[in-house]
């Protein structure tokens, strides 16, 4: 079972990249509208690809 | 010089868009009596769902649309104004948040999204729903900020620039801060939790000491952020309290916390004992988690205050003092000072409060004090920041800017319902302050007991004592309940601004009504049309009137208009307008005259009163030269939902009291329509006031619901008041509870409301006193592990919260 010594700090290490995609998320906004998205499929969107010239 | 607004019939100007209206089209909208052109059946579709949801106020005025509307908001593009919300990290990127103002639903957010990422150069959109806070990044040499806006203002929504210093904005942070400790201990304790599974599993079928040492020790490490990081909140309040020498419940919740790591850590390096980091872990993550809905439920009511306060104008145009030809600049309303001189055109906000120096005109101050009939307001009269000019310019020196504003003092006191806390919040607060300091005690007895009976047992019996005691349950009961009660409120248009309005309203034995603008919309409708000279018909005389009133954007003006409907208009020249007392003009040759007593009088020395005031706004003459032609009488209609409201009073118990300053048989009429007995009218506010006091003395407690500044001391004298206003309206001082939309419904959903959550905070209560009850003794008697302690108590805040948050949805019993 010695892999253990192995495992449970690579166990330890994936928590802290989780931690710190968490944090990332919530400096970037993510958790800031959760109604917002849910509307958005909704929408239809028309618009026009920015390298044509839509109007 | 007549009013800016012309007979809408004649413009070619789509009313929704700005566009012109193409000539083979006869598309038409009716708003506020009017019938407005529009280009096209989108537009009218829009401009009737505006109209219908209520919301015609943001349509503005015609003196302030089109290229002065531009021109005013150009004051947005200059550097120094710019400095305080407009953030530019380089010469081709600027990024500005804006507060929203007229978005109800999402589509409205969609639209405006599409059509602002339509203009060159704005590079991102985002508009968050739940705030209606927009962040737009775009490039400041292709777009100007006063184009976004003017944007904005062209699809019949407001945009208003965002302070970063506002207390949103500081909700915000303190919320992702929040949010950031409940990640960590939620990442960190689900390895923790791991680890405790192995560790228990081990407990029960042996394990090798080397591997129960490795996982005590690595719980020890994945622990510590958790208890360093994100359990901070609860030690520094309970530091701070018991340096002022009170107890408050962080104080137990530390300790507990405290204790059970130190032991934790010690049975790690000493080899023997049990470890708790498994509880101390799930402890944090779940009180962390509880305290995360309640403010989150605290945010959303705190946006809504915010909006109010950007009801101030944001530009202004200030003359210059020593030009007698009066020219002016236009300026950032901030820059104001005391003294100066600005010029507020028929249409705009006023910027500052201020005397009036020039000018005669009537103004709306339902954004301050719900009253929706204009005022006039001459030379040497007061104007309020925020009131919007109707009529004609005036010249105004300014008294008060900034903080020193009426409209300042409202916001004030509207944040001021943060900070009070109901009766029964206030009880809790008090015992549970006597009850940690029982807890304590308690707590350190039992640890000397069993100390002295089975040593082994003194640590985890403590502070399995100390976590269930804490009355968590019982103090998150009421703040959630009132919190979520509150913010489905507001979505309804009611904003309370003091924190016993919930709980009075539950006490409440008599309704007060106020009638004109309360029960009445306060849109006067034309009643009567008495020809004088039996050779005129009532057609006759109301052409007369019409063609005149055309000019005029007074709600008498509004009335004949409406009355007189599609028909032809002979046509009116030399058209002069004295807001506040009628109009002149010639027709056909025939110089004639629509007002009041005095203003025939003054324009033709006749003298006709005839049973009515001089200078009474709800009858006025129509005369030519030589003689009075035609009276005419106008009514204020009652409310649409005002009879519903009263009849679910009625079937609740509770008594209606009609208390009004009006005439008498206007008011028994209105009172009989809806079904009020009780009627009292001709009454001064003194007089109401009296009223209201002899009930009182009673025994009665009483609701008065009135609108606003002119009943201050009437809405001051009730246990409970609530100011009934227009679409964006703000009332005064005395009022705890303003409704934002002219709805009455409201106060049927309030009442109602009020009750479910008194029964939630009761049930909350009680679950909470009869969990402790029984877990306390449970605990100090040792049948309590210390993760089962922290599981139960994490629980029963849960489920309190839980039930709080039912109160988000609206109730069905009051119709709403």
């Amino acid at each position: 079972m010695e892999i253990l010594y192995l495992l449970v700090p690579l166990a330890a290490v994936l928590a802290m990249v989780i931690a710190a995609g968490f944090l990332w998320a919530i400096a970037t906004g993510q958790f800031d509208d959760l109604e917002g998205p849910a509307h958005q499929i909704l929408m239809d969107d028309d618009r026009v690809d920015p390298d044509q010239d839509g109007s | 010089m007549g009013s800016a607004a012309t007979a809408g019939l004649t413009t070619s100007e789509c009313f929704q868009c700005g566009h012109p209206v193409p000539p083979d089209t006869s598309y038409a909208v009716e708003i506020d009596g009017r019938l407005r052109p529009v280009c096209c059946q989108g537009c009218a579709t829009v401009a009737r769902a505006t109209t219908a949801a209520g919301r015609q106020a943001v349509y503005p005025t015609s003196s302030s649309r089109g290229p002065e509307a531009l021109h005013e908001l150009k004051v947005f593009d200059r550097p120094d104004v710019q400095r305080s919300f407009v953030h530019h990290s380089d010469e081709r990127t600027s990024e500005v948040s804006l507060l929203l103002e007229g978005v109800t639903c999402a589509g409205c957010v969609s639209l405006i999204e599409h059509h602002l990422a339509r203009l060159p150069g704005v590079d991102k959109v985002e508009v968050n729903y739940s705030t209606r806070r927009a962040r737009i990044r775009w490039d400041a040499l292709q777009t100007r900020l006063s184009e976004i806006l003017t944007a904005v203002r062209g699809l019949g929504y407001d945009a208003h620039p965002y302070d970063q210093r506002s207390r949103q904005e500081s909700l915000e942070r303190e919320r992702k801060q929040l949010l950031r400790r409940l990640g960590v201990a939620g990442v960190f304790g689900m390895q923790v939790m791991t680890l405790a599974v192995a560790l228990y599993a081990g407990a029960w079928s042996g394990i090798e000491s080397e591997f129960k040492d490795f996982f005590q020790r690595m719980s020890l490490l994945l622990t510590a952020p958790v208890l360093f990081y994100s359990a901070q909140p609860f030690f520094r309040a309970a530091w701070a309290a018991a340096s002022k020498r009170t107890i408050v419940m962080d104080a137990p919740i530390s300790l507990g916390i405290a204790l059970a790591f130190g032991a934790s850590v010690w049975a790690t390096f000493s080899g023997h004992g049990h470890v708790y980091y498994d509880s101390v872990v799930m402890f944090v993550f779940f009180l962390l988690g509880a305290r995360y809905l309640e403010l989150s439920a605290r945010r959303r009511v705190a946006g809504a205050t915010d909006i109010v306060a950007y009801a101030a104008p944001q530009t202004a145009i200030r003359l210059n003092p020593d030009d007698p030809a009066r020219t002016g600049a236009a300026i950032a309303a901030i820059e104001l000072r005391v003294g100066d001189l600005v010029l507020i055109r028929p249409g705009d906000v006023v910027p500052a409060d201020g005397d009036v120096v020039e000018g005669r005109s009537t103004v709306n101050e339902s954004i301050l004090t719900g009253e929706t009939l204009p005022q006039l307001r001459q030379v040497g009269d007061h104007v309020l920041e925020a009131s919007v000019n109707s009529e004609s310019p005036l010249i105004v020196r300014v008294t008060g800017t900034g903080s020193d504003t009426v409209r300042s003092e409202i916001q004030r006191l509207l944040d001021r319902a943060e900070v009070e806390k109901p009766r029964i919040a206030q009880l809790a607060d008090q015992i549970a302050g006597w009850f940690l300091g029982a807890v304590l005690i308690l707590a350190a007895g039992t640890a000397l007991v069993w100390w002295y009976y089975d040593p082994e047992r003194w640590l985890p019996t403590t502070v399995a004592l100390l976590v269930v005691a804490c009355p968590c349950a019982l103090s998150l009961a009421t703040p959630t309940a009132i919190a979520s009660s509150v913010s489905m409120l507001l979505g309804k248009g009611a904003l309370m601004t003091r924190g016993h309005v919930l709980e009075t309203l539950n006490r409440v034995t008599h309704f007060v009504f106020d009638k004109t603008g309360t029960l009445t919309t306060g849109h006067l409708r034309l009643v009567e049309a008495r020809p004088l000279d039996s050779n005129r018909s009532v057609e006759d005389c109301l052409a007369l009137a019409a063609s005149l009133e055309r000019h005029s954007e007074h709600p008498v003006a509004r009335a004949i208009v409406e009355a007189a409907g599609d028909r032809p208009l002979p046509a009116a020249t030399r058209i002069t307008n004295r807001p506040g007392a009628g109009l002149t003009g010639v027709i056909e040759g025939e110089l004639i005259v629509i007002g009041t007593p005095n203003h025939l009088q003054a324009c033709t020395g006749l003298e006709f009163a005839e049973g009515m005031e001089l200078d009474d706004m709800t009858s006025v003459v129509l005369a030519n030269e030589k003689e009075p032609i035609c009276v005419f009488r106008f009514a204020d209609e009652p409310r649409e939902d005002a009879a519903d409201v009263l009849q679910y009073l009625r079937a609740q118990s509770r008594s209606l009291v009609l208390l009004t300053g009006d005439r008498q048989t206007a008011s028994r009429r209105l009172a009989s329509q809806l079904g009020i007995e009780d009627v009292h009218a001709g009454l001064t506010p003194q007089q109401k006031l009296q009223h209201i006091r002899a009930l009182q003395a009673k025994g009665a407690v009483v609701a008065m619901i009135g609108d606003g500044i002119n009943d201050a001391p009437v809405l001051g004298g009730a246990q409970v008041s609530i100011a009934v206003a227009g679409a964006t309206a703000l009332a005064a001082i005395s009022a705890d509870t303003v409704l934002l939309n002219p709805n009455l419904r409201t106060i049927a959903v309030m009442v109602e409301t009020a009750r479910r959550t008194l029964n939630v905070i009761r049930q909350s209560m009680v679950w909470a006193a009869g969990y402790n009850l029984i877990a306390i003794p449970a605990a100090a008697l040792g049948y309590v592990p210390p993760w089962l302690a922290a599981l139960g108590m994490s629980a029963s805040s849960l489920i309190v919260v839980a039930n709080a948050y039912r109160l988000r949805r609206s109730p069905a019993a009051a119709g709403a």
